[in-house]
């Protein structure tokens, strides 16, 4: 691999998350989100039936599946953006079933969007100001006195500072968000979900359409967020991320999960290769499609 | 043409009791519009249940003139919050066609014959600012100098409402000042992923919808308070011309909808005097002058058509904001 010749060294992967055989619904020594017989049908398509699955604490954990596997379907419900029709789930020893979004989020479970949600119009330092947790100027009555909130603001803003400076964002904090690339949303939205100090982190595609060098650096921005003690649940499709960050892979397909286990050996599994991978996963695109002729004929 | 009754007649809008109340309506809807995004269309409405809850209060319960503020506001709050549980959770879209249904409800409510006794159906209300008047500070006589000149009475109405507006927009602007005013402004642009940082935007919603309202209902208190209510004060035109004042000055600023509205009705009063003057003259071709009257609203309706096209962020609004209007 490629990685071999970098002269960084590969991140750490934590072992030894699970118990017993690495299967789907397999137990986790310390589990953070805990969800069982979860299902979300839309009309007659059942877009998630999970039967068990548990996240583990403190490992950056990847969701894989085909498109419409139902992944972004079972983040919005473990987050309270959507209700299923049956199931419960749990986050920290704490029942979320019917709780709604706002809540799970105070809780410490923070999300981003698959589509990058940056407030338009609200400067970047706004943006992340607004994540801070328990704000007091949030209250009406309070926010017309500023002898209530002007040091907490302070605070905030102080915090705010230092994650632009470590997001390489700061020189844009009086910018629109709106005016922002991209890429610099996806970093000031995972910079923003950081405010509220958050103990579980959902990152929905967080390097759909980024740049291979804008990659490398939110590749070292979730890896940061395990050190810091954070855990990390995020979708992806780019398998060579997945393999380079992720302790455990959970892969999804038609709204169930058909495989768990550490990278390496999800990947060798023959049905992720089936509903997923595809059988050419190591093979130039051009070799696939016949466009290029391999060395030695073989198509 | 009488340049003179059309500069008096220009001049007085500046500063009346109408004005300042259309100020306060256009204030409470740049809370809803242009800090939350509510489209809001029953301005109307917010300001009938405001008035009539003055009158009301004062007629058939014998409040006293702060007691009967005190009813308007919070008989818009109710209003805004019956409107709200049903529509703040669906799209913006939907709030705006219950909000344009429920003015129109409001109004018909007031116009009916049922409660007679209580609403006066299309005949309206009377003579309930007597007490407001006994307290008038100012000894009888005239006030003001040049075009403008008032009795004690009128020129009283003109200054409590005057401190009224003041007083509200340095709340407005405290508000959107704040980290609640974030909230709020980061909601008009994306609800989930305010919701996703642990905020109850519903809670918000309400709460922005609430006091715009109950600006708005004060507002209209005082749009009746120097003579009457009617419900024909409330027809849906109301709810536009405050659109108009509020687009005019800037959706998403505090001054701007104060400018807006004293700009709205400068420009009606100077049309309302200069067209029919222009009629008898000759000028405006076979027109009478009760025609050409009637034309000013036209070129209103016009002026809101160029602002929205090439000035959307209204007098005082925020270029920048501009360039990234999706």
């Amino acid at each position: 691999m490629s990685s071999n010749s970098n002269p960084k060294k590969a991140p750490e992967k934590s072992t030894g998350l699970h118990v017993g055989e690495a299967a789907p619904g397999v137990k986790k020594v310390d589990p953070i989100l805990v969800a069982d017989k979860v299902s979300r049908r839309f009309g007659g398509l059942v877009a998630v039936d999970v039967d068990h699955v548990e996240i583990p604490r403190g490992a950056i954990t990847a969701l894989i599946g085909p498109n419409g596997a139902g992944k972004t379907t079972l983040f919005n419900l473990l987050t309270g953006f959507d209700k299923p029709d049956t199931g419960t789930w749990s986050f920290s020893g704490s029942n979320l079933a019917g709780v709604p979004a706002h809540k799970v989020a105070k809780m410490g479970q923070v999300r981003t969007f698959q589509l990058t949600k940056a407030l338009g119009l609200l400067t970047v330092l706004e943006n992340m100001k607004l994540g801070a947790k328990g704000q007091q100027g949030e209250n009406i009555f309070k926010s017309i006195f500023p002898f209530f909130w002007k040091k907490q603001e302070d605070e905030n803003e102080q915090r705010a500072i230092e994650i632009l400076e470590r997001f390489k964002l700061l020189k844009l904090k009086d910018d629109f968000a709106a005016s922002l690339s991209g890429g610099q949303r996806k970093l000031l939205e995972m910079a923003r979900a950081l405010m509220s100090n958050p103990t579980l982190v959902m990152l929905d595609e967080p390097m759909a359409g980024v740049n291979p060098a804008l990659t490398e650096s939110l590749l070292e921005h979730i890896l940061d967020l395990k050190k810091q003690g954070m855990t990390v649940l995020f979708v992806e499709h780019d398998m060579h991320m997945v393999r380079h960050i992720a302790d455990w892979v959970i892969v999804m397909a038609e709204g169930q999960i058909i495989a768990e286990g550490s990278p390496d050996e999800v990947m060798r599994n023959e049905a992720v290769v089936d509903a997923y991978l595809g059988s050419h996963q190591d093979v130039d695109l051009g070799v696939v499609t016949g466009r290029i002729e391999l060395p030695n004929g073989k198509k | 043409m009488d340049f003179n009754s059309i500069f008096i007649n220009t001049a007085q809008a500046l500063f009346s009791p109408v004005t300042i109340a259309f100020a306060m309506a256009a204030l409470g809807l740049a809370m809803h519009f242009g800090f939350v995004g509510l489209l809001n269309f029953g301005i109307a409405g917010f300001m009938a249940v405001g008035a009539y809850g003055y009158a009301i209060s004062t007629l058939t319960f014998g409040f006293p003139w702060w007691g009967a503020f005190i009813a308007a506001m919070v008989a818009s709050a109710i209003f805004a919050v019956i409107l709200g549980i049903p529509t703040l959770q669906l799209r913006g879209d939907y709030l705006a066609i219950v909000t344009i249904a429920s003015a129109e409800i409001v109004r018909l409510l007031l116009l009916s014959t049922t409660w007679i006794e209580t609403t006066g159906s299309a005949d309206g209300l009377v003579a309930y600012a007597d007490d407001f008047r006994s307290i008038n500070p100012f000894p009888d006589g005239d006030y003001g100098f040049g075009p403008w000149n008032y009795t004690a009475n009128q020129f009283w109405v003109l200054i409590f409402a005057l401190i009224v507006l003041i007083i509200s927009a340095l709340i407005v602007w405290r508000l959107t000042h704040s980290p609640w005013g974030r909230v709020i402004k980061g909601i008009r642009e994306d609800e989930d992923a305010v919701r996703a940082l642990g905020k109850n935007v519903f809670s918000y919603k309400m709460q922005a919808l609430v006091v715009g309202g109950m600006i708005a209902g004060l507002g209209g208190a005082l749009y009746v308070l120097p003579s009457s209510a009617n419900p024909m004060l409330f027809a849906t035109s109301l709810t536009f011309f405050v659109w108009t004042a509020l687009l005019l000055g800037g959706a998403a600023t505090v001054f701007g909808p104060l400018l807006g509205a004293v700009v709205f009705w400068v420009l009606q009063a100077f049309l309302g005097s200069l067209l029919p003057a222009m009629a008898e003259v000759g000028l405006l071709g076979g027109l009478s002058s009760a025609q050409a009257g009637a034309l000013r609203f036209v070129l209103v309706g016009i002026l809101l058509v160029l602002i929205v096209i090439w000035r959307p962020q209204g007098m005082v609004g925020d270029k920048r904001e501009l360039t990234f209007v999706k």
